[in-house]
């Protein structure tokens, strides 16, 4: 059975990946398990300088899922250049670092300041946070600004440029070919849906800032359904994400049109989530009639 | 090192309103040390639902956890019973770090279900031949437990905020009334205790153990920091630089 998948610059030895945000820079959770096991890694958002974040509480439990406003806090991207990334060398695993910022020139900054970086293979450009004030989700909803951001951050990459795209908005294909347009190499998806849950004690929302990015498998049929859209219309390759949890959840996305996925939520409630999904990948992969990943990708689609 | 392992429930019992005391056994219950709590995950729930060690019997290869009904986590948590089994994260976060102190007398201020992991710490320094005064605030006379354990420690002050038990008011009144002698201070407790115990001696040196809504609980997540003082526009995770911090470490919330 091969687990192997190949999008722009990664040539991945299984399709599951952690999400961004979910695995920080991958230390706590090689305590656990070998990561080298992962079929690649997504690190924790890099901005311009670092940033504290959001008030706490931070988090917040809902029906299947979670809530999260964290803010983008990080060390800034030179010392995730200089001091993360290179504990990740000694793993057998590509690394995509995560690209977030303010402005247009924001972005442009930590992506040439990843260019220096020996330890990555792609980057994620990140259009999609809902928790930060200024920047993140508004590149991710406004077409212009995500052409614009697209094509600058492509312009100054030297690696591969997958643009994560965020659910908040009307028409998630138009966003797909839009930044596929404006030269992204391939697309992330789907971040979070912007949330809210309101302590009944405190007659108040329990996230301090208020609203927060829902996660975990409340929203897989979201990133399913716009998945199998985008798919439709545009022919770049896509790591999906969206509340996956199992092994029959990946073949769901590479049913949609997935290339690969990523595996979010499902880290906080089971930190040995991501090898467990791929030891039972091959099972399920057979259960349902496939040889390989690669055949599966796309082929829910019908007519 | 940190791991996650299926547990069985040795005893799951009630031992105040809302409060529920159960007992795991585990190979790594030697392991846990006074401050540090385990990650414990429900069925039917995202997250988990972080629980402070209150005892370790390294003969029964046991540790015990208290925690009380707070939300819906909490409240499937009362459900379980002896003999089940609990997916826990073993051991999470920093411990009083008692074996670099030199402690002749302890004063230990708990609230309510801050009070359990200093039981732990209690015990550990008594055993050590620290002279342990605890001084535990709880809401109501239905909510207190472990005050025998405490009194065969040492000194034991209780204080409940309707006056149902002991002195009405808080922990901080009966400190400015018996003005133990000490020479550090441990305290756990809901936050604004804290900063009031923190605040009334400033004057001494001191540990307090925080908690807050978690997400991952190993550190990778960052939903659950805390500022620093001496700059603010930096944190420590509470799950990974703590839940154990010096006294005057921390900006409290």
């Amino acid at each position: 059975m091969s687990l192997t998948t190949n999008l722009p610059g990664l040539s991945l030895k299984n399709p599951v990946m952690p999400a961004s945000g979910c695995f920080g820079f991958g230390k706590e959770y090689s305590q656990f398990y070998d990561l080298s096991k992962l079929g690649a890694i997504i690190v924790k958002a890099a901005t311009g300088e670092a940033r504290y974040g959001n008030p706490t509480p931070r988090v917040a439990e809902t029906a299947s899922g979670m809530l999260n406003a964290i803010g983008l806090q990080n060390p800034g991207v030179k010392s995730i250049v200089d001091e993360e990334l290179p504990f990740l060398r000694s793993f057998d695993t590509p690394v995509i670092a995560n690209v977030a910022g303010s402005t247009v020139e924001e972005y442009v900054k930590v992506t040439k300041e990843l260019n220096r970086s020996e330890d990555i293979a792609a980057i994620e450009l990140n259009i999609s946070c809902p928790n930060v004030k200024e920047g993140g989700v508004q590149f991710g909803t406004d077409p212009e600004l995500a052409k614009e951001v697209t094509a600058q951050v492509k312009e100054a990459s030297d690696y591969p440029v997958y643009v994560k795209l965020s659910p908040n908005v009307s028409n998630i294909v138009e966003m797909a070919k839009t930044v596929a347009e404006a030269g992204a190499d391939g697309l992330s998806m789907i971040n979070t849906l912007t949330g809210m849950q309101i302590n009944l004690k405190q007659r108040k929302p329990i996230i301090a800032n208020k609203t927060g990015g829902l996660s975990g498998p409340a929203i897989k049929p979201i990133a399913i359904r716009m998945i199998y859209e985008v798919r439709q219309a545009v022919d770049i390759s896509i790591i999906g994400m969206g509340g996956i949890m199992t092994a029959d959840d990946v073949l769901e996305f590479l049913l949609a049109g997935a290339n690969a996925v990523a595996v979010g939520t499902a880290n906080f409630q089971n930190p040995m989530a991501c090898p467990e999904i791929i030891d039972a990948l091959p099972a399920v992969l057979e259960k349902y009639g496939f040889s390989s990943v690669e055949e599966a990708i796309g082929k829910g689609h019908i007519g | 090192m940190i791991t996650k392992q299926l547990l069985e429930i040795q005893s799951h019992l009630q031992i105040a309103a809302d409060t529920f005391e159960v007992v795991l056994k585990s190979p790594l219950a030697e392991e846990l040390r006074p401050g540090q709590f385990v990650h414990i995950a429900l069925k039917h729930h995202m997250l988990r639902r972080p629980v402070s060690v209150a005892g370790v019997d390294l003969e029964a290869g046991t540790f015990t956890v208290i925690f009380k009904i707070f939300g819906e986590g909490t409240r499937v948590l009362s459900t379980y019973q002896a003999g089940d089994q609990l997916d826990v994260i073993l051991p999470c976060g920093t411990y009083y770090p008692i074996d670099q102190l030199d402690v002749k007398q302890a004063l230990i201020v708990g609230g309510g279900i801050g009070v359990p992991p200093l039981y732990y710490l209690a015990k550990t320094l008594k055993e050590k031949g620290v002279e342990i005064t605890s001084i535990l605030g709880f809401q109501t006379k239905d909510q207190i437990f472990y005050e025998e354990k405490f009194q065969a420690i040492g000194d034991t002050y209780i204080a409940t905020n309707d006056g149902s038990y002991g002195t009405q008011g808080f922990v901080t009144d009966i400190i400015e009334k018996v003005n133990p002698s000490f020479d550090y201070f441990f305290s756990c407790g809901p936050t604004p205790m804290l900063k009031a115990v923190s605040n009334q001696l400033a004057a001494h040196n001191g540990y307090i153990s925080l908690e807050e809504r978690m997400g991952c609980g190993v550190g990778t997540c960052y939903a659950c920091v805390v500022p620093l003082k001496e700059d603010p526009q930096k944190s420590k995770k509470i799950c990974k630089d703590g839940p154990v911090f010096k006294a005057n470490e921390v900006i409290l919330g």
